[in-house]
């Protein structure tokens, strides 16, 4: 009868996980539709491509090796589909804290729901280098992000392995509870890598320090985009508890909807309003961008903070996202979709909130390890970049920037107009 | 014969169909425009940066019609498109040499 009943907690564990990760899947959709939405339609086949490629990509590289560096195990997964069902049994039984323990799941499970985070990350960087940056560089970029870096540097957190074997973060009192700097402000910093070597887009920024508003062409699908992420993130958080199987955790995955929930929202307000204030008009990009920024904060420490106070930290996220957009700007970082300060400032600033609401994590963990991923994302992403740059180029042709990538990457207009269906 | 061709607030597109239809003419022909004039552009804000929309969207509608109906069209048109703000458009009035119905070969003003 007992083992019935792990085997019941397993499959159920298991399934929540399949569950949680399909929705996580869904968040590459919600990125492709935010931002289709927020570049020009010239380039809109182009970033729809870059979307699904880098997705497929992801899953390959993490496949192939990227699971293995971050978790151990073998290369191409080999042995994930064996369980040996009555060595599973006795991990349960022979533990101490028996049904209330840690979660056991299926090992497949686990990959499947850790590579749609890999993905998340890479998805963040398309944005940022969008409507300027050749296809196919930005693919093999791609592969390294999802095979090596992006692996090594979970390894060393959700992995629990040393930094190179100097230091380890758990043990500085480290924490992020599903990945504000371990995905977010990852993908951020490769983005960024990559925007300071592909420089801005033709005539976004006027001689004289003006800058130019280059209106997105589909403020729709922009909003689609974000209610998508905003669904997806759901499983990026709810999922991160790893268990649902018992009372305790079934608790902890009902607050962390919950706050994930209540911190999009008070990112959205805060933003809509600090545009509002700023500008003298409800900014509906900004708004979307409080949203996730919202998100993206909560994510480092979802199941701790009180809702009142997710929400204060969402709003506090959608604050800082609208003056990081401007700042960016100011500076001349061209970030089309604002994936830079969505992801990288507001999930550094998720990171050094942790402390506050839980008490098992140190502010001097939270900055040694938000310094150590960004230090190593961006170093290693800006010398694969810079040897792309060397050997394939990273930008397209000026011409071809103005005739718009999609003609001289895909070959074909997302909106096609006067062609002859006769021929 | 003449081509009335009259540059309008689109949202003014359905009462001048109406009005003209009242006057007895049979047909138009709408294309969504852009352009400027004295109203000039506007100015409008994407993530806190201004840009400069040069170009308006207007209606441009053309009637050929018998020179009898020219008076009352302009009259017709002018009321109907009046907003009595800046950018309610122009009427132009040119000369029509000829005017063909395809399905039957008809010409001159029985043709419009």
């Amino acid at each position: 009868m007992e083992n019935n009943v792990f085997e019941l907690q397993y499959a159920i564990d298991t399934f929540y996980f399949l569950v949680m990760g399909a929705l996580v899947m869904w968040m590459a959709a919600g990125f492709a539709m935010l931002e289709s939405g927020l570049v020009r339609a010239k380039n809109t086949t182009e970033i729809l491509a870059k979307n699904m490629a880098l997705y497929a990509i992801a899953c390959i590289m993490y496949l192939v090796c990227g699971y293995a560096i971050m978790y151990g195990g073998s290369l191409f997964l080999s042995g994930i589909q064996d369980v040996d069902v009555p060595s599973v049994l006795s991990s349960f039984t022979t533990r101490e804290d028996g049904f209330a323990g840690g979660a056991i799941y299926s090992s497949a499970s686990d990959f499947f729901f850790q590579v749609v985070f890999v993905a998340t990350a890479m998805s963040i960087v398309s944005g940022a280098v969008a409507e300027r940056m050749k296809l196919w560089t930005f693919l093999v970029f791609a592969v390294f992000m999802t095979g090596f870096i992006y692996p090594l540097e979970g390894s060393w957190t959700w992995g629990g392995n040393a930094v190179f074997g100097m230091y380890s973060l758990g043990d500085l009192g480290f924490s992020d509870f599903a990945g504000s700097g371990i995905v977010h402000m990852a993908g951020a910093a490769a983005a960024l890598a990559g925007v300071l070597l592909l420089g801005a887009r033709k005539g976004k920024y006027g001689p004289n320090g003006e800058v130019r508003a280059f209106p997105g062409a589909n403020l729709p699908l922009a909003t689609l985009g974000t209610f998508i992420l905003w669904m997806g993130w759901f499983g990026f958080n709810g999922g991160s508890v790893l268990k649902l199987g018992d009372i305790a955790n079934a608790n902890s995955v009902a607050m962390v909807f919950l706050n994930t929930n209540t911190a999009a929202a008070g990112g959205a307000v805060a933003a809509l309003i600090t545009a509002r204030l700023m500008f003298g008009k409800a900014d509906l990009t900004m708004l979307l961008n409080g949203a996730l920024a919202g998100l993206v904060v909560i994510t480092a420490e979802p199941s701790t903070p009180s809702a009142l106070t997710a929400t204060l930290f969402g709003a506090m996220g959608g604050v800082l996202v609208v003056l990081s957009i401007i700042a960016l700007d100011k500076l001349r970082i061209d970030d089309p979709v604002g994936a830079i300060s969505v992801h990288g400032v507001c999930g550094l600033l998720g990171l050094l909130l942790v402390p506050v609401t839980n008490g098992d994590v140190s502010f001097s963990g939270q900055l040694i390890g938000a310094a150590t991923i960004f230090v190593w994302v961006f170093v290693a992403s800006l010398v694969v970049w810079g040897i792309l740059k060397a050997v394939m180029g990273l930008r397209v042709s000026e011409e071809e920037e103005y005739e718009g990538t999609d003609l001289s990457e895909c070959g074909m207009e997302a909106y096609p107009e006067f062609v002859n269906g006769k021929q | 014969m003449k081509l009335v061709t009259a540059i309008i607030k689109p949202f003014k597109l359905d009462d001048v169909r109406e009005a003209l239809s009242e006057i007895g003419v049979q047909g138009v022909t709408v294309t969504e425009v852009k352009g400027f004039g004295r109203q000039k552009g506007h100015t409008e804000l994407y993530r806190g940066a201004e840009y400069v929309v040069d170009f308006l969207p207007k209606v441009k509608v053309e009637i050929a019609i018998g020179d009898n109906l020219l008076d009352q069209v302009i009259e017709s048109i002018t009321k109907a498109a009046n907003t009595g703000k800046i950018g309610d458009g122009k009427i132009f009035v040119t000369e029509l040499e000829q005017a063909i119905r395809i399905r039957t070969g008809e010409t001159g003003e029985e043709a419009v």
